[in-house]
């Protein structure tokens, strides 16, 4: 059968809510926290892009492009600041993660 | 028979994203986990071609792939996070998991209802501009301010970057530039009246 919008929504739906289900499991690791966040990022942006083809308006790709930088902006202070935390702390867990001064 | 490839290419693709999506929350491994991801950016890209987005299906390859992911494998490495348990999140798992379900439903529900705009299949379009060149027809001209503010927002992120990772004067023993350029003579030298 043809392919529709339906198709991509449907896909970027869930991968979106794996990347919700992920960040509720991954309570411990803050990288897999960060990783589950870039998959959300990819089902909000699949989601765009296939909007951007089927209504024959460019505006959904400037998005993604936009909302690329800025994940990758973010990615890149998240793992700064866990790199900083793991010097103070010795670990990644976020359970142990409890005191605010630093 | 143009059609059923293209719908067989999407099947292929749409299906290795979300079992990869699914391998990264579920692998114990960190390091397996990054790579699951990977995986799931290169599904995408190669579903953002078929939606003829070629620009960006490449930047997410070059960029999101090659920088972002290579920095969380260099952060696993260097930290040395390997192993995963979900063992202590199961009792959170079961309330939190229905709501997800249910929020995913909503949304295929909700995509599924609108025949206007879901209803139309993947148009063959004729000969015209590129991806590229269409994105950066609208992207210099219409967006540019928003282009300029993404740019100073990247060096906003690597003077925080550096700043975050580069080490702590107090915690080795280095000069501090500044404070050798600042100094004062009465600060060093002191006259005695003999």
């Amino acid at each position: 059968m043809t392919i529709t919008l339906t198709h991509y929504l449907i896909i970027s739906a869930l991968v979106f809510g794996i990347g919700m289900a992920g960040i509720i499991s991954h309570r411990q690791n803050v990288i897999g926290l960060l990783m589950c966040v870039e998959l959300m990022l990819l089902g909000v942006n699949t989601n765009l892009i296939a909007f951007s083809h089927y209504l024959h308006d460019l505006t959904g790709q400037i998005f993604v492009f936009f909302i690329l930088t800025v994940a990758a902006a973010e990615a890149a202070i998240g793992l700064a600041i866990l790199i900083v935390l793991f010097r103070k702390r010795a670990t990644v867990e976020v359970d142990q993660l409890t005191e605010l001064q630093g | 028979m143009l059609i059923p490839m293209q719908s067989l290419i999407f099947y292929v693709f749409a299906s290795l994203l979300a079992c990869s999506a699914l391998m990264v929350i579920l692998a114990r491994d960190t390091v397996h986990a990054a790579l699951f991801l990977v995986l799931a950016f290169f599904a995408s890209a190669a579903l953002w071609l078929i939606l003829q987005a070629e620009f960006l299906a490449l930047i997410l390859v070059l960029v999101y792939v090659g920088a972002v992911m290579t920095l969380f494998l260099f952060v696993v490495m260097t930290l040395n996070v390997r192993a995963t348990s979900l063992k202590s999140a199961w009792h959170y798992a079961p309330f939190g998991l229905a709501i997800i379900a249910a929020m995913v439903a909503a949304i295929i529900y909700i995509s599924g209802t609108n025949t206007a705009s879901t209803g139309l299949p993947l148009t063959e379009l004729a000969i015209q501009d590129s991806n590229t060149l269409a994105l950066g027809r609208v992207l210099y001209t219409q967006y540019a301010y928003v282009f300029e503010l993404a740019g100073i927002l990247l060096l906003v992120a690597i003077i925080a970057a550096i700043v975050l990772a580069s080490p702590v004067a107090r915690e080795r023993k280095i000069q501090i530039i500044a404070k050798q350029v600042t100094t004062r003579a009465k600060d060093r030298i002191r006259w005695v009246d003999l």
